[in-house]
């Protein structure tokens, strides 16, 4: 005993005065500079290899202005009847899409986190989140307007689709990171496995689940939106044709009353999630 | 004195005893070299054999990492142990389906140390919760119980004096409400024995030694058996029949808790003064008169 605090006296009167800095995550001093050097060398060499026509910008930035002034005068009227049915067609498609989409991403969910799902279930579900999720919407939209044709149908399908891949993904980590005693408590008292999800999962993630929900609602209007270039229906479709037209102050009247939608669907969402907390 | 013989008090009379020599026979929980081996290789337990008789209430105590939590946990598999025997009475738990093993865990209240409530469930869904393992799941999940189920609930918040609190939010309690909650819970799953971990960890000392007090009370009144786990060797003194000693997951004491003794201690803990732990007991009755 006497011994070795005597030992540990001599070790901090060797450590007193001494500098203190915190432990470096590269300890030596040149590869530390070597890295940094060639990280900025490589930024630098990466953008020179970026093409840029400096006439052109200087061209495009007079056809930029006129984007700009056209919102100052949106046009909401001319193209008033194209722009309703579009509207439509995009909500429709967004709120179906995210109804099944999040119906489909429960389950998927479950099975997805390590924590309550056996080995086998985990690794079919993480697949088709997987899949879901490296497939881009456009791509996705292309493939689905090749099969179904133009129109909805094909927006709708895709928009359910990548709502699995984001929905599953985000749930199953909540759940993973639950209290794992609380579910602990329900399972001891003899619950079956339905009731313990019920009981013992349910109420620790349900918040997230909605908050959630509401966010990949809101991200699955603006996709509807760019949907429509690839011809897979809803407003983008209207929005690609005034373009096409170069009518830019219908155009500029569109992205208005998505940017206004979007940020009521915010609203919206910031009073649920206090309510569900 | 009118001895009717039904009585769980008093001292046994000889028409008694062949009644009380049966209970030794078949105890209520026994443990046949229950082995738990972790994946990381770490031996929780080492082939415990362990009796308990029916009504016992008894402490387990250790340093942290002895097993106790392990050791109540592979009572009703919550954790899977390694190898041995668990038997409930006359039932066999290791080998259960999971079907049987959810009807053998009714029997089995289970009180945990940081509560474990479920915090986004109302006091009165958390108590009803102990009845999963007797419902349906449409019951359940609708919340209809059945008016027996609801009426247990209702004595057993007025009994722990939370009453009031029937529809506040588990997490818009105090510690010792939920752990309150947590007692109902597991009492109203009507078992034979109780698992207790660590009931009094979080608690302030006032707290702790009511909660102790409790649960020995409701333990009395019900005939209900108790593993208590508890760091607190004191508080265990005070209020259990009978001690385990458990270190580096092997039983290294097992008697009354007044022949808990500074050498016992040792090697229960290891080296350190235990004068000042060691409960008074004689002393304390008197303060408790």
């Amino acid at each position: 005993m006497s011994t070795s605090s005597l030992h540990t006296h001599r070790e901090l009167d060797d450590m007193l005065g001494t500098r203190w800095r915190k432990p470096k995550l590269v300890k030596q001093t040149w590869l530390r500079w070597v890295l940094w050097i060639g990280l900025v060398t490589y930024l630098i060499a990466a953008v020179l290899t970026i093409p840029v026509d400096w006439s052109r910008v200087y061209e495009g930035l007079d056809r930029g202005w006129q984007f700009v002034l056209a919102f100052m005068t949106p046009d909401f009227v001319t193209r008033a009847a194209d722009i309703r049915d579009g509207m439509l067609e995009s909500i429709i498609m967004t709120i179906a899409a995210s109804v099944v989409g999040i119906a489909i991403s429960i389950p998927i969910g479950l099975g997805a986190a390590r924590n309550i799902a056996p080995l086998p279930v985990y690794m079919i579900c993480r697949g088709i989140v997987a899949v879901s999720r490296a497939l881009q919407e456009i791509i996705v939209a292309i493939l689905l307007v090749a099969i179904f044709g133009f129109g909805p149908l094909a927006g709708f399908l895709t928009l359910s689709f990548a709502t699995i891949g984001f929905l599953s993904k985000l749930l199953a980590e909540d759940i993973e990171s639950m209290d794992r005693v609380q579910a602990e408590a329900i399972r001891s008292s003899g619950a079956s496995w339905m009731q313990w999800i019920n009981y013992g999962v349910q109420p620790q993630v349900m918040p997230r689940l909605i908050g959630l929900s509401m966010y990949r609602l809101d991200i699955n209007f603006r996709e509807s939106a760019i949907l429509g270039l690839v011809g897979a229906g809803g407003i983008g479709a209207t929005l690609n044709t005034a373009f096409d037209r170069y009518e830019y102050d219908t155009a500029a009247a569109i992205l208005i009353i998505i940017i206004v939608i979007v940020m009521g669907l915010e609203y919206l969402s910031g009073l649920i999630r206090a309510r569900v907390q | 004195m009118t001895h009717t013989g039904r009585s769980p008090k008093g001292p046994p009379d000889p028409s008694e005893m062949q009644n009380v020599i049966k209970m030794r026979e078949t105890p209520m929980l026994r443990l046949e070299k229950l082995v738990k081996t972790y994946k990381t290789g770490d031996q929780a337990l080492k082939a415990v054999d362990l009796e308990v008789p029916s009504g016992q209430v008894l402490a387990l105590i250790g340093p942290s990492g002895a097993g106790k939590s392990t050791l109540i946990r592979c009572i009703n598999r919550l954790v899977e142990p390694t190898s041995g025997k668990v038997w409930l009475g006359d039932t066999e738990l290791t080998g259960l389906s999971q079907s049987a093993l959810r009807r053998a865990r009714r029997k089995m209240g289970m009180i945990f140390q940081e509560y474990a409530l479920v915090e986004r469930l109302s006091v009165m869904e958390n108590v009803l919760s102990g009845r999963l393992g007797y419902v349906g799941f449409w019951r359940s999940f609708t919340r209809r119980y059945p008016q027996a189920d609801v009426d247990e609930a209702f004595r057993l918040l007025d009994r722990v004096g939370l009453l009031h609190m029937a529809d506040k939010r588990a997490d818009e309690l105090s510690g010792g409400q939920r752990q309150r909650v947590g007692i109902c819970r597991a009492l109203i799953q009507n078992p034979e024995l109780l698992l207790v971990d660590e009931p009094t960890a979080s608690l302030d000392p006032k707290t702790s030694r009511q909660i102790m007090r409790l649960i020995c009370e409701l333990c009395e009144e019900r005939g209900l058996a108790a593993i208590i786990n508890i760091h607190d060797v004191a508080l265990a003194q005070r209020f259990v029949q009978r001690v385990i000693g458990l270190r580096f997951g092997a039983i290294e004491f097992d008697g009354k808790p007044d022949a808990l003794t500074p050498d016992v201690l040792t090697t229960i803990y290891g080296e350190e003064d235990w004068e000042a732990t060691i409960q008074k007991v004689e002393e304390d009755e008197v303060a408790a008169e």
